[in-house]
């Protein structure tokens, strides 16, 4: 059999970090060969490498059995390579037919002419049914359509050779099985298709082969038909994986936080991002808020805690209302806020741990006094953060936080916030980007302040987790609860299908 | 894991070197355009400006001080905006408009008693560069004016309000300048001028380094500083902690606009025959201070060395008028080497680039974890 990519024995090196360590890539023509590995395992530095961004050390990369030299994007399109990316590249005040043909406008003295590339375009999209409106706007236009527009700019370019760097991680499970079946209908034609993922169900369900990366190393190559998924996971991460989370079945207690008729507007129109949205977390549980990303969860958190203003409603925390105050009081009142981007507002990056550690406890008496800050106090607490949440860093509590790994970033907001011993955590997304490992443990952390009785509220785009962890769901769609749901009585794609708007609940009518 | 270590260590170290990299490049294309001006003398007169205020034995260093004196404010006043993520580039206009206010009482309000009249002055000159500073935060805070734009504006909007004022007020119509101010407003001299035999000298050298000390102590060790850091640093998480941002954002123009208002204080009230004089040129110290607080690494003790570096050379780029330099040559040294002082902060940015890519690409939780087992 033929590979259609070859790329043997790369080496990649930033600075003294051996980035890829002898890797061995080998596509065959006509395969969706999943390239499965952690973050940082090296995928994306790979696919760098093959679509010309960084050039290896040492290696040799084949094209169709030809040994080629990729020096920029550029001679990646000349051999046919496409890369539809995790982001968008999209222009969004550019139509469909635009944002297609953009790079490889069809012109005639220096004007453009629309009528043969919608031609090309709208073959192309019969014949590999990826179904577009070609003058729709891209800022009009769901995510779903977005990826498609990005694929059809591959096909479009003539790509024989696709790489979809994880593409199902801004989709819904409906979305998921459009572009599942997309894949396999472009594979039939004749394309071979690079699929970046860690999600081993997709793989499953799509991939032919799949190469397992871990830490820049070249772990196999697996048959995906005749590999369990435990197995494949081994060989991700390094070790035994449970996947089942362990949670008991408890008793829910009196509302914690209740939010009554809460609207947001926009900030720059009358739109309403969160409208009328009203429930309670109680005691001992895990309350989910599902959602696609931007249909107003993000407000909605913002709204809660204080960081933006709310236009109506009313939030009650253990009965006080608390719609008034300022954020210092709601923490003070027990609200802990894993924030959705960790970077933005849940560090100071260029404080070191320590600093961080005390974020918003600086000014109590413990590491106080008159205005001075008690070093050693902080130190101390610092320290027993690290210990008691195994913060690890190089530096330990001295460690300049920027310079940490984003799952220990992340364990340093999470540990700062527990500590506080709230009454209610509000988690956003809080394991985006995180490795299994971290993923694990957040996970049990935010079980185990449900455990103690605490109410946590989740907000998550990742389905698995918003099955798997929480005890009560309910869902988000354009800025209205259209839904709230046991996760034992349904399933994946029934949940998918409130997300994406298609269902609403009885209780959750849409008000005339 | 023993080389990381020692990188970490050197991030304390690279502002230091890379100050001193910013220097030597300076002083090296200063160099450069004395060779191109006069081949001949370029050396020796190279050297002088190296020997700055050394040159002229302990009068040439308390000469150095004097000049010091108002760019380590108007340095410590931008510095200590960098520091709480503020560009404070009106300290020109502060630096002014609390010069005006330490000549206006200086002159006119001879009724208070002779002890304490320079100080009430210089307690003046802060306030009024205290308001000043205090404008363009609040527009920042509660507009979300730019602040560099509105201290701009408030730089020429100060020095006209203040030679309006001056003509109003404390005028000198021959000399087109402010009056001289009252004896008891001239700040004491504290027995340095005999020390140094520099009649210009007194004990502001002490109220500059007593400022360094206390912004620096509010900076580095209490909680007011650690408020306006993290505000400075990443305005999004301060909010999301609690931090009320605004009212950090007022204060920290305030004691900015304050410091820069002592500086001008301090240079007016020294009795050095300065005169606040009505042309319409925005007061150099403001700017000086910019390069003050950038060769600093807008660190309190770094800014004071900065401080007396600059006024060291510009001692020295003084003395080259014994070689055939015209005095615009000079001035063209001198700010080569301010403005390669500037490039500080590009230095910095190059050397901990290279110290922390390997501490970046820090292990993986999981790395970590095995390592333990």
């Amino acid at each position: 059999m033929e590979y259609v990519i070859e790329m043997n024995h790369i080496t990649k090196v930033f600075g003294n970090f051996k980035a890829l360590d002898d890797v061995t890539l080998k596509v065959k023509k006509g395969e969706i060969h999943a390239l499965l590995g952690e973050n940082g395992a090296g995928k994306s530095t790979l696919m760098s490498v093959l679509f010309g961004l960084y050039q290896a050390e040492k290696g040799e990369i084949k094209i169709n059995g030809n040994q080629v030299q990729i020096n920029n994007p550029n001679d990646a399109n000349n051999l046919n390579i496409g890369m539809v990316h995790q982001h968008f590249k999209l222009v969004h005040n550019f139509t469909v037919l635009e944002s297609i043909v953009l790079g490889r406008e069809t012109v005639k003295a220096g004007f453009l002419k629309k009528d043969d590339a919608r031609k090309k375009v709208i073959a192309l999209s019969d014949r590999y049914k990826l179904k577009i409106d070609p003058d729709a706007y891209i800022a009009d236009i769901t995510v779903g359509m977005q990826q498609r527009v990005e694929i059809l700019k591959m096909l479009y370019c003539d790509s024989d050779i696709l790489i979809f760097d994880e593409p199902t991680a801004v989709l819904t499970p409906q979305e998921i099985e459009e572009l599942m079946k997309i894949m396999k209908e472009l594979v039939k034609e004749g394309k071979s298709i690079i699929f970046i993922s860690h999600k081993l169900n997709e793989i499953k369900e799509v991939a032919d082969r799949c190469s397992v990366l871990r830490k820049g190393k070249y772990i196999g190559t697996v048959e995906v038909a005749s590999t369990t998924k435990e197995e494949m996971s081994e060989m991700m991460v390094g070790r035994k994986v449970n996947f089942n989370i362990e949670k008991t079945d408890l008793p829910t207690g009196n509302a914690v936080l209740e939010v009554k008729n809460l609207t947001i507007k926009a900030k720059n129109s009358n739109k309403n991002v969160v409208n009328n949205v009203s429930f309670a977390a109680k005691k001992g549980e895990i309350l989910c808020i599902a959602g696609i990303d931007g249909n107003g969860q993000s407000e909605l958190v913002y709204g809660i805690t204080g960081l933006m203003p709310l236009n109506e409603g009313k939030i009650l925390l253990n009965g006080k209302d608390v719609t008034k105050e300022s954020i210092r009081k709601k923490c003070l009142d027990g609200m802990a806020h894993i924030p959705e981007d960790r970077h933005k507002h849940g560090l100071v990056l260029d404080f070191d741990l320590q600093e961080n550690a005390v974020l918003q406890t600086y000014y109590e008496s413990r590491f106080q006094r008159h205005g001075f800050i008690k070093f050693n106090a902080v130190r101390e607490y610092a320290k027993k953060l690290i210990k008691q949440y195994d913060i690890r860093s190089p530096r330990e509590e001295d460690s300049v936080v920027r310079n940490m790994s984003g799952g220990n970033q992340q364990k340093v907001i999470i540990a700062r916030e527990l500590d506080r011993n709230p009454e209610i955590v509000i988690a956003v997304q809080p394991t985006r980007g995180l490795d299994i490992g971290a993923t694990e443990y957040i996970h049990k952390q935010l079980i185990a302040q449900r455990d103690q009785g605490k109410a946590v509220l989740l907000v998550s785009l990742e389905l698995d987790e918003v099955m798997n962890v929480s005890d009560r769901i309910i869902v988000i769609y354009e800025g209205e609860i259209v839904a709230d749901l046991n996760p034992k009585e349904i399933t994946v794609q029934e949940l998918g299908l409130y997300m994406s708007g298609v269902e609403r609940s009885v209780n959750y009518e849409k008000k005339a | 894991m023993k080389r990381k270590r020692s990188l970490a260590e050197l991030r304390g170290a690279t502002s230091l070197y890379a100050a001193m990299m910013a220097i030597i490049v300076g002083l090296l294309f200063g160099l450069i355009i004395l060779l191109f001006s006069n081949s001949k003398e370029a050396f020796p007169a190279f050297f002088t400006i190296l020997a700055g205020g050394f040159t002229d034995g302990s009068k040439g260093v308390g000469q150095v001080l004097y000049n010091a004196i108002p760019i380590i404010m108007t340095g410590l006043s931008v510095g200590f905006a960098f520091k709480t993520g503020l560009f404070n580039i009106g300290a020109s206009g502060q630096f002014t408009f609390g010069a005006f206010a330490a000549i206006y009482i200086g002159a006119k309000w001879t009724f208070l008693p002779p002890q304490i009249h320079w100080l009430i002055a210089l307690l003046g000159a802060m306030v009024a560069g205290a308001i000043w500073g205090m404008g363009p935060g609040l527009l920042k805070a509660f507009a979300n004016v730019n602040e560099v734009i509105a201290s701009i504006m408030m730089n020429y909007i100060g020095m006209y309000l203040v030679n309006m004022m001056i003509v109003k007020t404390v005028y000198d119509k021959i000399k087109n300048q402010t009056k001289p101010i009252a004896k008891s407003a001239i700040i004491p001299k504290g027995g340095l001028d005999k020390l140094f035999g520099a009649n210009n000298l007194n004990i502001g050298i002490f109220i500059a380094i007593l400022m360094v000390i206390i912004i620096y102590i509010i900076l580095q060790k209490t909680t007011f500083g650690y408020e306006l850091k993290a505000c400075g640093q990443n305005k999004n998480a301060s909010r999301y902690a609690g931090i009320n941002e605004k009212r950090n954002i007022v204060l920290s123009m305030t004691i900015a606009g304050a410091l820069s208002g002592i500086g001008g204080g301090l240079l007016y009230l020294s009795g050095s025959g300065k005169y606040l004089q009505v042309l319409d040129v925005l007061a150099a110290e403001g700017f000086n201070g910019i390069s003050v607080a950038l060769l600093g690494m807008s660190h309190p003790i770094g800014i004071l060395f900065a401080g007396l570096f600059i006024a060291h050379i510009t001692v020295g780029g003084f003395n080259i008028q014994l070689y055939s330099f015209v005095p615009e040559v000079i001035d063209i040294i001198i700010a080569a080497i301010i403005y390669c002082g500037a490039f500080a902060l590009l230095f910095k940015s190059i050397l901990s680039k290279k110290a922390s890519k390997p501490v970046e690409e820090s292990k993986t939780s999981d790395e970590m974890k095995k390592e333990d087992n």
